[in-house]
């Protein structure tokens, strides 16, 4: 990766509202510099909260999308073969501790947990990053700082964190945002009227009542915001939520019928 | 209709000439004649008036007496009225049918039912079709001696008729072919059963009556209900439900209908709802939840000992309407389905000189408030409709408001009339509101108020110490339909022997042992596997990383290939062996050293299995089962899934018995419901019997064998593998129906003990 910082600046404000006093407690963790933990179910903001987090402070973001087939040498570099020699390149976590940026790795628990490990230096006292192909032990910048996000909910039970890697980290607990705020979410976002943004939200709110009764996770505020963007681009409400809300997160024939329902029941 | 002359203007000259025709000198007929006769020439055409007086006299001289004859006479105008008099000669068949058969008594009961039924038929169904039906039970259920002519009378005509009013209420006719075929085939030789289901007096009668019942089920959409409950109202409670089919018809009685109510025990709901006035059955469902939803959010209890009857009926019309708006008002939706459901009363309909009319007011106000009609033609309705919009204008208002409403209305509006005992009920029962129980406490407890809900010390039950029957349904092949909760199956620990038995069977087959070691040795799992040679890999492959280094080097297209990753290969699996324990497992076979019954064989067969899987340590459960008729249907645990392969298990072994017959699906079915709740990824259910599926309260071969095979396919949609290992040497008939081709049948039994550890690891490698 190349160590030019520009490219990862986050330049025009992202839209985020506040829920409690996040901004202010991951300002002061940042200012520690000690390692951040964003848990909630999908789609509720916790990138977005990073992105925003990362504009406000000023600093250049790094994002990785953690999977299971990642290694620990996508993260920290690995030699390139060249014509008549070999070249090393710099992975996105070295990259970020070279140039103190914000690294934030989306989804960890999707990684393989010898994966995870290696950012353990990164993540105490030490702030190193030793590159053992290499021979070099990096010391990071002075701003950089870790991140994780990770969905507690639908996961299984193999594929939880560590306790060594989990009590590294501070950590925000987020959740699906409160029905007035949430509205103000989607009117922002997709630039629909307030009362259509509140209807939305109590369908929203209905299917999130069925979590565990059908649906492993109820309906993001992404998957919202996907449903009043289709209801600006001139949809009718209950095409665009049947399309956006409910055919995305069940194949079951009842809670299709009773999420149909609740969306007819509101939009009449 | 034809109309030939008035009632009142009936000749002399036309009923002399009528009596003649009828030609009957039975003495009770005189007394009817005069008024039938006025009723037929009011209903029929005068070759029908013709027909009905031949038809008539038949039935006068067939020497039944005077019941076939007044039945007939008093029946048939309405009939005609209902489905037409060109129907006369069909029915006149069907009793000459009667009259041929050793039937004749079901004559009498056939007539009188006969106007009630076609007052049911739905519209567009032939009465021909019920008399079809009628002339098929008669034919099925008559005895016959010799099989020549039928000798004795249908024990269930009888009764049928006398039940076919109600059952075709509820019923299309080709629901309540299904239930007379159910009877028939099921009761046709047992007289006294037979008359108990067509009386709709047994369970199954009702059972399958409820089945086939047109509309939608409250069983079928329970948890499409629940989950209305929860998502839409954040609520949750328990669906009871109340009949409105056979109790409700056969009580006739001139109550309301049931109405819906919550209380501690749930919500109650009636059985089956169907569509009406454009509205589904699940809406109608959806709507009597909204309300009594709406109910708990925003009602609050009043007191009401202080209110009269009257105006208690009074606020809880208001308070009803209160509900819907704030429903509608979070849910635009249901206003639509509400005001389709709600009935519309008519201004005036009601005579307040002969009947008590304030509840005819409530409904018109009712039904004025959920439309937010301010232009009724009723000043006083106009007023309390602005009055009532203007309370809930700020805000949700209070059942407290409503009832200081519904006061001043009863002030304002009450009449002489409304003391009258007769109250007029038509178009005023709202059938998707509760009865309201909830809103209303009482300072002092009175006898008249039902207290089912309110705490009463439990009656002592005993300890209970074994577990209740699980019911399962058994495929009936004739029908193609379950029989609902047909058997009944005990499930218990098996009893426990000396467990130095199959210790001593095992060292018998110590050579075995070592033999099957080996393969297992293979067969066990190794955990990580490497894959070479991948594009794309978890780690680099040095060895094919160097060479590919080299090719490029030299000139060569490298091999791109030059990752390596790994798979875990652990075996998730889950085994359940079923062991059929019947009596046929006594019977003796020669082996080597004489002569061992299959039981023996059995347990070392088993023995040696589990020893195997035990090695490989999959979860592995043994279980047995035998039956003694549909109502004893035995399931014996030997080895639970997760318990290791001790002494306990082997002493249950060890006490292995033969008895009784095999009913192999309910077995099946129950199998299925314990491997179901494994989480492992393949399901493997094992078989061992040794005859074909049987019992002793079934006549017909094909029924077990039918239903067996209907449990493979329920065990195949639930991701269950099964296998069968049959020991009957005439096995190929049936087992490959049923098993299709996962079954193995072992010709020579005494090789069992060495043939089920290969098969199971044939199966499983």
């Amino acid at each position: 990766m190349t160590a030019d910082s520009e490219q990862y600046r986050v330049h025009r404000e992202p839209f985020y509202r506040q829920q409690g006093n996040e901004v202010a407690l991951y300002a002061a963790a940042y200012a520690a510099r000690l390692p951040v933990m964003v848990k909630g179910p999908t789609g509720c903001g916790k990138s977005r909260f990073i992105e925003y987090m990362a504009w406000k402070l000023g600093r250049p973001l790094i994002t990785v999308a953690c999977n299971e087939d990642m290694t620990a040498s996508d993260l920290v570099g690995r030699y390139l073969l060249e014509a008549g020699s070999t070249r090393w390149l710099d992975g996105p976590l070295t990259t970020a501790a070279r140039i103190g940026a914000i690294c934030y790795l989306d989804e960890i628990v999707e990684a393989r947990q010898d994966t995870t490990v290696v950012i353990h230096p990164l993540t105490d006292h030490r702030r190193t990053l030793p590159l053992d192909k290499r021979g070099e032990l990096l010391h990071a910048h002075a701003d950089f700082q870790l991140v994780i996000s990770y969905n507690p909910g639908y996961q299984s039970l193999m594929k939880d964190l560590k306790q060594s890697t989990k009590q590294r980290f501070t950590a925000f607990d987020f959740d699906y945002p409160e029905a007035e705020l949430e509205a103000t979410i989607l009117a922002a976002e997709s630039g629909i009227e307030r009362t259509t943004a509140a209807q939305l939200v109590s369908i929203g709110a209905a299917a999130r009542r069925l979590k565990g009764h059908g649906l492993d996770e109820g309906v993001s505020t992404r998957l919202l915001v996907y449903a009043a963007t289709l209801i600006r681009h001139g949809v009718a409400a209950g095409d665009a939520c049947r399309m956006a809300l409910v055919r995305p997160i069940t194949d079951d024939r009842d809670i299709r019928d009773t999420l149909d329902h609740a969306i007819d029941a509101t939009f009449a | 209709m034809l109309r030939n002359e008035t009632p009142a203007a009936l000749s002399a000259e036309r009923l002399a000439a009528g009596r003649a025709r009828l030609d009957c000198r039975l003495p009770q007929v005189d007394g009817v004649f005069a008024d039938c006769l006025r009723d037929a020439l009011d209903a029929l055409s005068p070759a029908g008036v013709d027909a009905y007086l031949d038809c008539a006299r038949f039935l006068g001289r067939i020497g039944r007496g005077a019941e076939p004859v007044l039945a007939f006479l008093e029946e048939w105008p309405a009939v005609a009225r209902s489905v037409g008099e060109q129907a006369l000669p069909a029915v006149l068949a069907t009793l000459q049918s009667f009259h041929k058969s050793p039937n004749g008594k079901a004559i009498a009961p056939f007539l009188q039912s006969l106007a009630a039924v076609s007052r049911r038929l739905a519209a567009g169904e032939p009465l021909q079709h019920y008399l079809d039906l009628t002339l098929r039970l008669l034919e099925q259920t008559s005895g016959s001696i010799h099989g020549i002519h039928k000798s004795f009378a249908s024990p269930g005509l009888p009764d049928f008729l006398v039940q076919a009013p109600t059952l075709l209420a509820s019923l299309s006719i080709a629901g309540l072919k299904n239930w007379v075929d159910y009877g028939v085939r099921n009761y046709a030789t047992h007289p006294e059963r037979q008359r108990a289901y067509f009386g709709l007096q047994s369970a199954d009668s009702r059972a399958v009556f409820r089945r086939e019942r047109h509309g939608t089920l409250l069983v079928d959409h329970e948890r499409q209900l629940d989950l209305y409950l929860r998502a839409l109202w954040g609520e949750q409670a328990l669906f009871v439900p109340y009949a409105v089919g056979i109790e409700a018809a056969s009580l006739a009685s001139p109550m309301p209908p049931a109405q819906p109510y919550d209380d501690a025990g749930g919500i109650r709901l009636p059985d089956v709802l169907d569509d009406a006035h454009g509205v589904s059955g699940i809406d109608r469902y959806r709507a009597a939840l909204a309300h009594i939803a709406g109910h708990r959010r925003w009602s609050t209890p009043l007191f009401a000992d202080n209110c009269s009857p009257m105006q208690r009926l009074a606020i809880e019309t208001f308070e009803d309407s209160r509900i819907d708006t704030l429903v509608v008002r979070r849910y635009p939706g249901m206003q639509r389905i509400f005001r389709a459901l709600h009935p519309r009363p008519l201004a005036g309909a009601c005579d307040p000189q002969r009947f008590s009319c304030l509840r005819h007011r409530l409904a018109v106000l009712s039904r004025a408030l959920l439309d937010g009609e301010q232009e009724h033609s009723d000043a006083d309705v106009r007023d309390f409709v602005a009055r009532f919009r203007q309370a809930l204008a700020g805000g949700d208002a209070s059942s407290q408001a409503m009832a200081d409403l519904a006061l001043a209305y009863v002030a304002r509006t009450r009449r002489q009339g409304d003391q009258l005992p007769e109250v007029y009920f038509t178009d005023t029962l709202v059938d998707y509101r509760d009865d309201n129980r909830p809103l209303w406490r009482f300072r002092e407890r009175s006898d008249d108020e039902e207290m089912f809900a309110e705490n009463r010390p439990a009656a002592a039950t005993a300890e209970i110490d074994r577990l209740p029957p699980r019911h399962y349904p058994e495929w009936d092949h004739h029908s193609q339909s379950y029989r609902p909760d047909w058997v009944s199956l005990y499930e218990s620990l098996h009893p426990a022997g000396d467990a130095a038995l199959i210790d001593r069977l095992l060292d018998k087959h110590a050579a075995l042992a070592r033999r099957l070691k080996r393969l297992l040795d293979i067969l066990k799992p190794q955990e990580r596997v490497r894959l070479r040679f991948q594009e794309e890999g978890s780690e680099l492959d040095l060895d094919v990383a160097v060479r590919s280094l080299i090719d490029c080097r030299s000139g060569v297209t490298p091999d791109p290939r030059i990752n390596m990753s790994h798979r875990s290969n652990g075996r998730n699996l889950s085994v359940l062996l079923l062991l059929d324990l019947s009596q046929s497992l006594a019977d003796r076979v020669r082996s080597g050293d004489g002569e061992q019954t299959v039981l023996e064989l059995s347990q070392e067969a088993v023995s040696l299995l589990a020893w195997s899987i035990d090695q490989l340590g999959d979860p592995f459960a043994i279980a047995g089962f035998h039956s003694d008729t549909r109502h004893d249907v035995r399931y014996l645990h030997l080895k639970g899934s997760s318990e290791p392969w001790g002494d306990a298990v082997k002493r249950r072994l060890a006490a292995m018995q033969a008895g009784y017959s095999t009913r192999i699906g309910a077995a099946l079915r129950h199998a299925a419901h314990y491997l179901a709740a494994s989480s492992a990824e393949k399901k493997l259910l094992l078989v061992l019997t040794d005859g074909q599926p049987s019992d002793v309260d079934v006549s017909d071969d094909r029924l077990l064998i039918e239903d067996a095979r209907k449990a493979v396919g329920e065990l195949d949609r639930q991701g269950i593998f099964s296998y069968c290992i049959s020991l009957d040497a005439r096995a190929d008939e049936y087992v490959g129906h049923i098993f299709g081709h996962r079954h193995s049948v072992i010709d020579r039994i005494e090789r069992l003990p060495q043939r089920l550890p290969e098969l199971f690891m044939a199966l499983t490698r």
